[in-house]
């Protein structure tokens, strides 16, 4: 018995540190100099140029037009990941409780053209989705950064569910206390999904902070620029650079990890709730 | 005066199933009506027709003196306690018995006076302010029925209130609703499964089966004079003893033994005896039993045994002798229920 | 199905319209661009297109380079996959057993689920960088001297150990909790009737998780299809030509930077072909974990 929970913690703690040990190197390794990084390798210790670098990649203006920063960029990845979050939300609520609380005629049909979107991830239809962006000129605007990614199916199907499992009785129980559909959903149905809300909003504003391929081709003009698509220029650069600056560029990947880890690690339990309850 | 007509109403599913068959019942002013039968009888459908939740194929639903087939479950005065409650979880529960007063538009005062009124009379007025998560199973209970009150209804809806409680609660609840229902005078519909609780509620039965009535009347009407083996068979405990018998030339013959009753039936006849109702004796006139198991119940006890090839219950009185393995029934004929072996109805 | 819903005329539809509008507009109307632009040959420069039949599909199928992405995007699915299912499982057994500092190590393993897959591309790329790289050393104590960017396969498996590493939070996150809610008595039972640990993982943990583990193991062939391309893009940065990339990456990069529009989309609808097949056998494992129930 003893011995079992020893040997658990050991295959724990490596995992810990296969986990871990990459970011722990990253971090320390973007408190010091480039110079020394590109000389010694990267760094297991603590290097003292914390602030000097952080300070540099949140400030001074990078990029090629020079009109971003690193605190832009923190402020457009917000953006998307509050109005991914919130979009997705409102749509998906509203959409699932047309779907389950009405008699409608077209209500399977509507179900299934839902269900369809699940069979287009962003990746397969990249090159179309793109054109259709240009022809609505939403290029290089936070709507055409947004919008398209908000009505997957993955919500929708996640309140239907929610939206099933609350009693019938309740329905019925609003009907007889005399309300309307309108109001069932604002008096009952929205508070009853805090919950759930706020655990969608967290899983949400995870992955529409970590949107890399829509920004990547959406964004030209740097001043849409998100972190993790800011990413992508950071390692355009280092390509070619005589002493590339690893640093700034580990600095910038950690800056892009800390807000979503930090908004997991506070929401551990709505999170992982939220988790595993979606894909049901 | 009639609170409640509901004349051949019928329920029919779009797929064809047919939930209720034509079912005509009256409930009079401040009468406790119970409907009972098995799960799957049709009674919590004919509730729910009443309460405006399930459309009404054909028939009419009248309440005070007007067919309210058509209107919303809001607009026909009706309150409903649900066999979950149906509290508002996320409402406290001074608002979840203020939300259907808010939403007819009562101005305040009135709806604060009501809510206290209803919550002094169920004694929840402690609780106001909490969450229906934060009370126990009685006091949800109450808060149901508070919300019931307090719109003021022109009949009570109850479905299967006190099946989510545990049995002591259940019996002191039962007793509660029917105070309550007494004290405020007004009619009520209380759908049960269990027997007891229709017979300890009921100004009047109505037996269902298989969507169809099988017998109205008061709760001493269908114990005493059942109207076929169904509803002899699911009122009382334990159940009526029905056994398979011949009526001829004035005589009931059970297998090799025959009953003198003086009657003038003839044919295949279903013999029934309450177990109540037979006086196990050591010798004498009756029916011969073939004694089995004995269950001792504290006042009573169970003698369960055979007569021919057919199983059959009896109560004795626990302070008279515990019969041998060959005992006497004498049995009354007056107690003696006969039904037709084929319809099941009475004879 | 409700049995009390409401009807209305209008405001489903209302409710709906949002929804709809930008499926129409950003999922239906790409895809049906992508179908029809397959079957023809376009002009990138000059935008006039020629029908061609089923000729861009051919010529995407016999291409060498095609048939490599392909081979190669089978072995990283079912390696990404299987690693990442296998490692996040065992982690997942351990953290359920230990007594103390459970909710410690689920932090500290969940933490990676964070990260964007190019920022874990980023990280990647200097763990495996041929000058700063630790991992580089590492690998070079047993004389393999790891290239990346300049060595397919060396590229390709720290492609691999990335993407793999990326995942393994998410399938430990499912696991952790498809273990924990195996109900105590069940436990409890199976401890009374088998003495041994291993065999009662084999005998009863292991296929009360079955229904879990397959579906997903649809999830993890879906992130490694389609959600590693941030990773690969930064890890494949120098020589996207001739590193290893998966077939999503391949419509990208023919699409974009080699303007090859009819291939590209001839490639998507291979691949919306694909995910219709992911698709219909995830719903017929949900329909089954139902039963389960």
């Amino acid at each position: 018995m003893k011995y079992r929970q020893i040997l658990d913690h050991v295959v724990l703690l490596f995992g810990v540190f296969l986990m871990m040990g990459p970011l722990v190197v990253a971090f320390l390794t973007s408190t010091y100099n480039h110079v020394t990084i590109h000389r010694q390798g990267m760094q297991f210790g603590w290097g003292g140029q914390f602030l000097d670098t952080y300070q540099t990649v949140l400030t001074q203006q990078g990029g090629f037009s020079g009109e971003i920063t690193g605190l832009l960029m923190t402020q457009n990845s917000i953006i998307l990941g509050i109005g991914f979050a919130v979009g997705k939300i409102v749509v998906s609520m509203t959409a699932a409780y047309a779907i389950v609380y009405f008699r409608f005629r077209a209500g399977t049909f509507f179900f299934w053209v839902i269900f369809l979107t699940l069979l287009l991830p962003l990746e397969v239809r990249i090159l179309p989705s793109y054109e259709v962006a240009q022809q609505l000129g939403l290029l290089n605007s936070y709507t055409g950064l947004i919008l398209p990614l908000i009505a997957s199916a993955t919500g929708t199907f996640f309140f239907r569910q929610f939206f099933k499992s609350v009693p019938e009785e309740l329905l019925e129980a609003s009907r007889i206390d005399g309300a309307g559909p309108i109001q069932f959903f604002w008096d009952i149905l929205v508070p009853l999904s805090r919950t759930m809300m706020a655990a969608i909003f967290i899983i949400m504003f995870v992955v529409g902070w970590n949107q890399y391929l829509w920004p990547t081709i959406m964004t030209t003009e740097e001043q849409y620029f998100t972190l993790v698509r800011g990413i992508q220029s950071v390692m355009q650069q280092m390509i070619g650079a005589d002493i590339p600056y690893y640093n700034e560029a580990l600095a910038m990947a950690m800056l892009a990890m800390l807000p979503p880890a930090l908004v997991i690690l506070i929401f551990q339990r709505m999170f992982i709730k939220g988790l595993v309850e979606q894909e049901k | 005066m009639t609170t409640l007509r509901i004349k051949n109403a019928v329920k029919r599913y779009p797929n064809g199933a047919l939930a209720v068959e034509g079912v005509s019942v009256d409930v009079e002013d401040g009468e406790l009506c119970v409907f009972v039968g098995p799960s799957g009888c049709g009674k919590s459908t004919l509730l729910r027709m009443v309460a405006g939740l399930e459309d009404v194929t054909e028939g009419e639903v009248e309440l005070a003196g007007r067919v309210v087939n058509d209107l919303e479950p809001a607009d026909r005065n009706i309150a409903m306690v649900f066999q979950n409650y149906a509290l508002y979880p996320h409402m406290s529960v001074r608002k979840n018995l203020a939300y259907g007063l808010k939403n007819r538009g009562t101005p305040k005062a009135e709806i604060e006076a009501k809510v206290q009124e209803a919550a002094e009379l169920l004694q929840i007025a402690d609780y106001l302010d909490r969450r229906p998560g934060q009370l126990s199973g009685g006091q949800r209970q109450r808060v149901a029925m508070g919300r019931a009150i307090v719109r003021d209804p022109a009949i009570f809806l109850f479905d299967e209130p006190l099946s989510n409680l545990d049995a002591k609660l259940r019996n002191q609840m039962r007793l509660e609703i029917k105070k309550l229902q007494r004290r405020l005078g007004v009619a009520a519909i209380y759908v049960t499964h269990d027997q007891v609780e229709a017979m300890t509620l009921a100004d009047k039965i109505v037996v269902l089966n298989a969507g169809k009535i099988e017998q109205i009347g008061t709760p001493a009407e269908v114990y005493g004079n059942p109207a076929t083996t169904f509803v002899a068979s699911f009122i009382g405990a334990p159940p009526m003893n029905l056994i398979p018998a011949e009526a001829e030339n004035g005589a009931i013959r059970l297998g090799d033994q025959t009953l003198n009753l003086g009657l003038d039936h003839r044919g295949p006849v279903t013999f029934g005896l309450r177990p109540e109702r037979a006086h196990i004796g050591a010798s004498g006139e009756g029916l011969r039993m073939e004694t089995g198991v004995v269950e001792e119940l504290g006042a009573i006890r169970l003698v369960h045994g055979r007569v021919g090839p057919h199983e059959i219950t009896v109560t004795q009185n626990a302070d008279q002798p515990i019969p041998g393995a060959e005992a006497v029934l004498r049995v009354e004929a007056s107690d003696i229920h006969l039904f037709d072996a084929e319809t099941g109805r009475r004879v | 199905m409700k049995k009390a819903q409401f009807s209305n005329p209008w405001l489903p539809y209302a409710l709906l319209a949002p929804q709809m509008l930008i499926i129409a507009i950003f999922f239906l109307w790409p895809a049906a661009e992508a179908i029809r632009s397959s079957f023809y040959l376009e002009d990138p420069f000059f935008g006039n297109a020629t029908f061609v039949g089923l000729q861009n599909y051919t010529d995407a199928f016999r291409a060498s380079d095609y048939q490599r992405t392909a081979w190669f995007t089978a072995l990283f699915v079912t390696l990404v996959s299987l690693l990442s299912l296998a490692i996040g499982l065992m982690l997942a057994v351990s953290a359920d057993r230990v007594l103390r500092g459970q909710s410690s190590y689920k932090t500290l393993l969940m933490w990676v689920y964070a990260i964007a897959p190019p920022v874990a591309g980023l990280i990647g790329v200097m763990l495996f960088d041929q000058h700063i790289g630790p991992l580089v050393d590492f690998f070079a104590l047993f004389g393999w001297e790891m290239r990346l960017g300049v060595n397919y396969w060396d590229t390709g498996i720290a492609i691999i150990i990335v993407s793999t590493w990326k995942q393994i939070p998410y399938n430990f996150i499912f696991f952790l909790s498809g273990l924990q809610s195996i109900p105590n008595s069940v436990k409890e039972a199976a401890r009374i009737d088998c003495r041994s640990e291993r065999r009662r993982f084999w005998t009863i943990t292991f296929p009360l998780l079955a229904p879990t583990s397959f579906f997903l193991l649809i999830l993890n062939i879906t992130y490694a299809m389609f959600e590693t391309f941030g990773t690969i893009d930064q890890m494949v940065k120098d020589q996207p030509g001739n590193s290893p990339v998966t077939l999503v990456y391949k419509v990208y990069r023919d699409g974009f930077r080699g303007n090859d529009l009819g291939g590209s989309a001839a490639q998507s609808v291979v691949l919306m072909v694909l995910v219709l097949i992911l698709t219909i056998v995830q719903f017929r494992l949900i329909e089954r974990r139902v039963h389960y129930n």
